[in-house]
């Protein structure tokens, strides 16, 4: 397959054997991870440019991370240290690093659809790293490689994402990422959290964390996202544990061997009991290492290669 | 010629003089006249039109708008009369700033500028305005469009004051608590999207507050561009129960649906915001059964980098004085409004919710305010022809049918597109 993207700016519009395609790439750039020197030159002379206006801590140190085993410059931008704070529109910011000439742009913005827009009005290529709660692409496809190698497959299984689904980025490329691939997903969270039109996506929606579990193959915890909570969508962290936390117990209603992802940081004993965050059926510093060989893929493809240099 | 006003729709010619209709005749023009013959063979002549919701950002945003070009495009879009919002800078809440629209539209505009006042000081629903200072220097109704009265009693206590002088409240109707933070319509698109949703429920619980204070304390209420299917069977109910509640809509509520939202265009986001099919067809009933009064564009210029930006902090609006009319004009095809009807929604309606004496009428003796329109002309609404100082509109580069070929105020021609007519100094 010919990679023609200039832009990932979601999954909406990725066809299957696209994602396909950078799962492979990524498994080439994961072989290097087990390198004693972790690092080629496939990007050496390229700029990344690391543009974040929202806080991230290991996204921005994935992609980092990702951009420099590939020998790429990578810069780090964060809004708390630029001009924003001084009102620079959007577009006035983007145009200012672009005029440095960057390779490849990552940016991660509060707004939805910040990264189309920039990608409309500058010329280097984009990866999106979280608009608001539209997409986090890399989020989508570094999930589905994470539950690809745990089980050799996607077609059919039952996956459920509990928590707060309304401004998560997260599922709505998931959806994209997992729902193509033929799994069967479920979406469960308080009522006010998960909006009746997410039924348009084929998944099922439910209020009820046992139904969505039960005879899981996979279950995504979503982080409750304290920071969003600027008016109540639910009683109390308290309830919400209770309602939609996972723990031993709903846990146990999933398959034999089901795992548990998660896309962090967790809130431990909130949606995620301590004991289930670090057993051996959570993978979710799996989705960690996948992260770095799905982005070290995002940016390889974007930088022009179309083969993995050995 | 068509005159909802006087139930007329013939042919026939129009005398002007003196600012005034001299006469409305029927049938052929006389073969001798002394003065300016303009033919409008093929063509509808109609009473002015009448926007009633518009945004001149004057004084304080002339960068965005002023008088002179926001009338510009009202006169090149057929409308001879606009009714202007309160939000300017300083806000139209003194007699000072009502004179200064209402003076500078009259040395340097091009249409007449009815200045709807402010309901509270400084839009900041505190205290009331001084209505009848405002009313006495021009302003002709009260809103606080955009910010509405929260708090309820402080509109009840409006409503009530201003109900022995007949001024009529024109509520932006918005609970903006409800409305939650949202930035369009709060359906499959904005969740789709991500884009925080504004219910239905929060326009629709605002109409039905203004609604009940109404009954409660009587006087006239109008319900402000008007965009969701509630709320046009509330506007009904309140008829039915005999209230002097008037509705307007806007064109972009009929004509398109939050899908135009696709790839965040922030031209498509305005306040209230894009709604669903099932409103938009509401809307076109309510339009079509008499229950809503008016068509009134809710023209919002913006500079460019307000819009030119990501969609949850682009500036709410559109520019619409120029699509109106042919917008409006789509509402013929399928013959559920006829030609009457259409120039009653913006003309003769506004002219009876404002109480603007001899507008929206050709009758004897009316203002020679007259807009000739040409229904049929194909024309492309590009950005060249743009009179606004702003651009943002969702309509840029469609194709429209019909258009104002003449629109004449006080008797003086302030756009043309006939052929010899050209507008007045």
């Amino acid at each position: 397959m010919e990679w023609h993207r200039r832009h990932v700016l979601g999954l909406s519009d990725f066809r299957p054997e696209e994602m396909e395609f950078v799962i492979d790439t990524a498994r080439s750039m994961e072989e290097v991870l087990t390198r004693d020197i972790k690092k080629v030159p496939a990007l050496r002379g390229k700029t990344v440019v690391n543009l974040f206006f929202e806080a991230s801590t290991r996204t921005r140190t994935s992609f980092e991370m990702a951009g420099k085993r590939l020998s790429a410059d990578v810069v780090n931008f964060s809004s708390g240290t630029s001009s924003v704070a001084k009102g620079e529109t959007l577009l006035d910011t983007a145009r200012n690093i672009e005029a440095m000439k960057p390779n490849i742009l990552v940016v991660r913005h509060s707004a939805s659809g910040a990264a189309l827009f920039l990608s409309r009005h500058v010329s280097c290529s984009i990866i999106n790293a979280g608009d608001g709660a539209n997409e986090h692409p890399s989020q989508g496809l570094l999930d589905l490689y994470t539950i690809l190698k745990a089980k050799g497959k996607i077609a059919g299984l039952k996956i459920a994402i509990v928590g707060d689904i309304l401004h998560s980025r997260v599922v709505r490329s998931d959806l994209h990422s997992l729902g193509r691939m033929g799994a069967k997903l479920w979406l469960c969270g308080p009522a006010p959290l998960v909006p009746r039109e997410m039924e348009r996506t084929g998944a099922v929606v439910t209020g009820d964390i046992r139904e969505a579990v039960r005879g899981a193959d996979v279950i995504i915890m979503l982080r409750i996202q304290l920071e969003r909570q600027k008016t109540a969508y639910f009683p109390s962290l308290r309830e919400y544990s209770r309602m939609y936390g996972l723990n031993r117990e709903v846990f146990s209603l999933a398959k034999d061997d089901a795992v548990i992802m998660h896309p962090g940081p967790i809130n431990r004993g909130v949606e995620l009991s301590d004991e289930l965050a670090d057993c051996e059926r959570s993978l979710v510093l799996r989705q960690v290492e996948s992260g770095v060989a799905v982005r070290m893929a995002l940016l390889y493809l974007l930088a022009g290669g179309s083969h993995v240099a050995h | 010629m068509i005159d909802p006003a006087s139930r007329r729709d013939e042919i026939g010619h129009l005398v002007l003089e003196d600012g005034k209709v001299r006469e409305f005749l029927a049938g052929e023009a006389p073969a001798r006249f002394d003065g300016q013959v303009i033919s409008a063979e093929g063509m509808w002549v109609v009473p002015g039109l009448i926007d009633m919701h518009v945004h001149l950002r004057d004084p304080g945003y002339e960068w965005k708008e002023d008088i002179v070009s926001g009338t510009r495009a009202a006169a090149a879009g057929g409308f001879t009369s606009v009714a202007c919002m309160a939000n300017t800078n300083p806000v139209d809440d003194s007699p000072e700033v009502v004179r200064y629209i209402m003076g500078k539209a009259r040395r340097e505009g091009f249409a007449n500028v009815f200045p709807v006042a402010a309901v509270t000081r400084g839009l900041e629903g505190k205290e009331m305005a001084d209505f009848s200072e405002l009313a006495d220097a021009g302003a002709v109704a009260f809103s606080d469009d955009g910010k509405p009265v929260e708090n309820p009693l402080l509109f009840r206590r409006a409503m009530e004051y201003v109900r022995p002088f007949g001024y009529r409240m024109l509520s932006h109707a918005e609970d903006h608590v409800l409305a939650g933070g949202g930035a369009a319509h709060e359906g499959w698109t904005a969740r789709r999207l991500g884009i925080p949703g504004i219910p239905s429920a929060a326009e629709e619980v605002a109409i039905a507050r203004d609604i009940l204070i109404a009954r409660q304390v009587g006087g006239k209420l109008h319900i402000q561009h008007i965009s969701t299917k509630m709320g046009v069977d509330l506007l009904r109910m309140a008829r039915r129960a005999g209230l002097d509640v008037t509705g307007e809509t806007a064109p972009h509520y009929f004509t398109l649906t939050d899908a135009a939202l696709e790839g965040y265009d922030t031209n498509a986001k305005m306040n209230p915001p894009l709604r669903g099919e099932d409103d938009r067809m509401a809307i076109l009933e309510g339009i079509q059964d008499g229950t809503i009064d008016a068509i009134a564009c809710d023209h919002a210029p913006h500079e460019s980098y307000v819009k030119k930006c990501e969609f949850a902090t682009a500036a709410n609006g559109i520019v619409g004085l120029q699509t109106s009319l042919p917008l409006s004009l789509s509402l013929l095809a399928g013959g559920k409004v006829d030609p009457a009807r259409l120039v009653d929604l913006l003309s003769a309606g506004p002219a009876r919710i404002l109480g603007l004496r001899g507008k929206g009428t050709l009758a004897d003796g009316a203002d020679a305010d007259v807009t000739i329109v040409d229904p049929e002309v194909e024309w492309e609404f590009g950005p060249g022809e743009v009179l606004s100082k702003s651009k943002n509109s969702p309509f840029l580069g469609w194709k429209m049918r019909g258009r104002a070929a003449a629109t004449i105020c006080g008797g003086r021609v302030r756009h043309s597109t006939l052929d010899g007519v050209s507008p007045d100094a």
